[in-house]
């Protein structure tokens, strides 16, 4: 690799941090309480959900892949922990780990489908998404409250770490930053990770190299189902309840978060950590709306914005590394 | 030397349409056995009512931006954006109503002018700027509800109309104006891509676009041209839908029809990675895909839970359209002696 190469890697992802940095430090020159812990904080937990799926959907992205399913399995898991926890009377934990489970294979069963037969990702997981958002509603028609006390007291204060008196760091954070950390590891420092991001890269380059290419890809949805699913028992934390409804869309949310973090959606180059800076970018955009009492629907609009900007910046940079044939592709 | 599969199967108008037709078949014959009423129609004040009319009047909206959805996929991009440009487009109709005085024509062009606009605005980024297309689309997906929602402020308006309200309710020698609608719009395209260079330049693009540009087809222009149709086919489609429910509620018009116009493209048999395509064959896809939902709403299935067997259908036209899986299948009969 030459050395010009690998520095225009970086720009994307030294550009996000400067436009968080630059998000950050306008809301703390417009508004008087935004540099207090407790918005910093609500930025980390209030986007904990879309932080875990973001973070799955790095994986897939960098393999080349899409995952459209994020949202749908997000709800279906809401709704399964919720209906087994108070209706069945099963311990959260069993039902957490069961939820996550059926996740894990729902995941790996959209790679199977998409390696072995060849089909397009963005259709097979279309189809996941049709397939997640339904069962979902059979599991039970609308949403449901969590009452148990491992929610009400284990989530909300046994877990959440108390920061000062008036401010808890919550459980659903912790999550979040945990999960950060474990893909930040499995990116960068495991064979695993190497496969994804070579498979990205090129597919038959890989397939030349003796990676193994139908296994990675496989493994790679698997991360995606698991992932979404961790984000679907999060929403749960988060909110105390379980519906079917929940996150319609929030695979967008999800992609603009990995775009804006500097992955290329052609595969093959990003980072985990421009996923993090991306989903608090989102998060302070929404913050900075809030405190602007702008209506919510400019939220849609500066982040379509900035994805755009975005798209744009990583076709310069490609342009500029030479990578122009990459993009010319369609994810 | 042309390739063999063109050499020697001659391409007639219903090539392909065999699979879709038959399981469009399939699932009336469900209904016919097994579904009472289902084939009932009925004449009142001169215009049909019926479970079938009822398909495809309410999926032509599907078929219109199946129409546009089948030429963007056939140039190997995808739209993502319809749903949304849907709303933009209703919301205009809406508010120009709204001002007394102001001439339906325009109003008509207007909203159908906007729809094109966001296609043209698509266009513009998946040619100049060479961005994906499922990734330039996607940001007037997200954006463009947001537009829509900053043009309403937020509000659902409402409308008395008799004009407007025609386009999705009226209907002319017996049929549902809208399904005449998508009638006129299926001839148009037929004859555009069919009567002129236009369909070939659009399927050689979708097959190999570089080989095309060598052979002096501009690729930019085909690919601008379909993008801005399918913003067209979208700002119809979100009139008709606007005017069928006599209002418009920027976060609902054309919610999820996006992912319906994809299905009706695929079961129609035009392959995604672009090449040949069937406007036929997105019609009854698009038929399929509504005959489906009448289905489950004739048997009491919550719409909530329709999707899931909607997408069983489509994993299934997929695999039985994936060569991969079609090569299992061949090797499967091979090694199981009949």
């Amino acid at each position: 690799m030459k050395p010009p190469r690998l520095n225009s890697q970086y720009i994307p992802l030294v550009a996000t941090g400067v436009v968080l940095a630059v998000l950050y430090v306008t809301g703390g020159c417009l508004f008087p309480n935004f540099f207090s812990l407790r918005v910093l904080v609500n930025l980390f937990g209030g986007n904990a959900v879309l932080g875990v799926a973001a973070i799955g959907a790095t994986f897939v992205i960098l393999s080349g892949g899409i995952d459209l399913s994020v949202g749908a399995v997000i709800g279906f898991t809401s709704i399964l922990i919720a209906t087994l926890v108070e209706e069945h009377h099963v311990a959260p934990v069993l039902a957490i780990s069961l939820a996550l489970l059926l996740g894990t294979g729902f995941g790996a069963g959209m790679g199977a489908l998409i390696q072995r037969f060849e089909l397009p990702p963005f259709l097979v997981t279309l189809a996941g998404m049709f397939l997640a958002r339904g069962l979902a509603f059979v599991v039970r028609p609308d949403n449901l409250g969590i009452h148990h006390p491992f929610y009400a007291e284990g989530i909300n204060h046994s877990l959440a770490l108390q920061l000062d008196s008036r401010v808890s760091w919550p459980f659903a954070a912790t999550c979040f930053v945990a999960l950060f950390l474990v893909a930040l590891v499995l990116a960068h420092y495991t064979r695993l990770g190497r496969n994804i991001y070579a498979l990205g890269g090129d597919e038959t380059s890989a397939r030349l190299m003796g990676l193994p290419v139908a296994r990675t890809k496989i493994a790679t949805y698997t991360i995606g189902g698991f992932c979404s699913a961790l984000a679907g028992v999060v929403y749960t934390f988060t909110t105390q309840n379980g519906d079917p409804a929940a996150c319609v869309g929030k695979e967008l949310e999800a992609i603009a978060a990995v775009v804006i973090g500097g992955t290329l959606l052609s595969g093959g180059v990003g980072f985990v950590a421009g996923t993090g800076m991306g989903v608090l970018i989102l998060g302070l955009i929404q913050t900075l709306i809030t405190y602007q009492n702008l209506n919510s629907w400019w939220t849609v609009i500066v982040v379509g914005l900035l994805l755009l900007l975005f798209i744009l910046l990583q076709n310069v940079v490609s342009a500029l590394s030479g990578r122009l044939d990459n993009t010319a592709r369609h994810g | 030397m042309r390739p063999e599969r063109f050499q020697n199967r001659p391409v007639r108008w219903w090539s392909g349409l065999e699979w879709p037709v038959a399981g469009l078949a399939l699932l009336l014959l469900f209904n016919l056995a097994f579904t009472p009423g289902f084939f009932h129609l009925e004449l009142r004040n001169g215009h049909l009512y019926g479970s079938l009319v009822d398909i495809i009047n309410r999926g032509s909206p599907v078929v219109i931006l199946g129409l546009g959805m089948t030429l963007v996929i056939a140039t190997g991009g995808v739209d993502l954006s319809v749903g949304a440009v849907m709303a933009i487009a209703g919301t205009v109709a809406a508010q120009l109503i709204l001002r007394p005085g102001f001439p339906f024509p325009a109003l008509i062009l207007a909203s159908l002018a906007v729809g094109t606009l966001a296609g043209c605005w698509n266009g513009f980024l998946v040619t100049w700027l060479r961005v994906q297309p499922l990734v330039a689309t996607l940001v007037l997906m997200v954006g463009g509800r947001g537009i829509a929602q900053l043009l309403t402020n937020g509000q659902q308006i409402y409308f008395e109309d008799a004009r407007l309200v025609f386009v999705g309710n009226g209907h002319l020698l017996g049929l549902p104006f809208p399904v005449l609608l998508s009638l006129a719009l299926l001839g148009l395209t037929a004859l555009l891509t069919r009567r002129t260079a236009l369909g070939l330049f659009i399927e050689s693009v979708g097959d190999n676009p570089r080989a095309s540009e060598f052979a002096g087809v501009s690729t930019r222009t085909v690919k601008f041209v379909v993008y801005a149709f399918s913003g067209f086919c979208a700002g119809l489609a979100g009139l008709i839908d606007t005017s069928n429910i006599k209002s418009v509620d920027a976060n609902k018009i054309g919610l999820t029809l996006e992912l319906d116009a994809i299905l009706a493209v695929v079961v129609g048999g035009t392959a995604l990675t672009g090449g040949r395509f069937s406007l036929l064959g997105t019609v009854v896809g698009a038929l399929f895909i509504r005959t489906l939902t009448t289905t489950m709403y004739a048997w009491n299935v919550k719409s909530d839970v329709a999707p899931v067997p909607k997408a069983l259908a489509i994993i299934a036209v997929c695999l039985l359209q994936s060569p991969a899986f079609r090569r299992r299948l061949a090797a499967f009969r091979r090694a199981s002696p009949s």
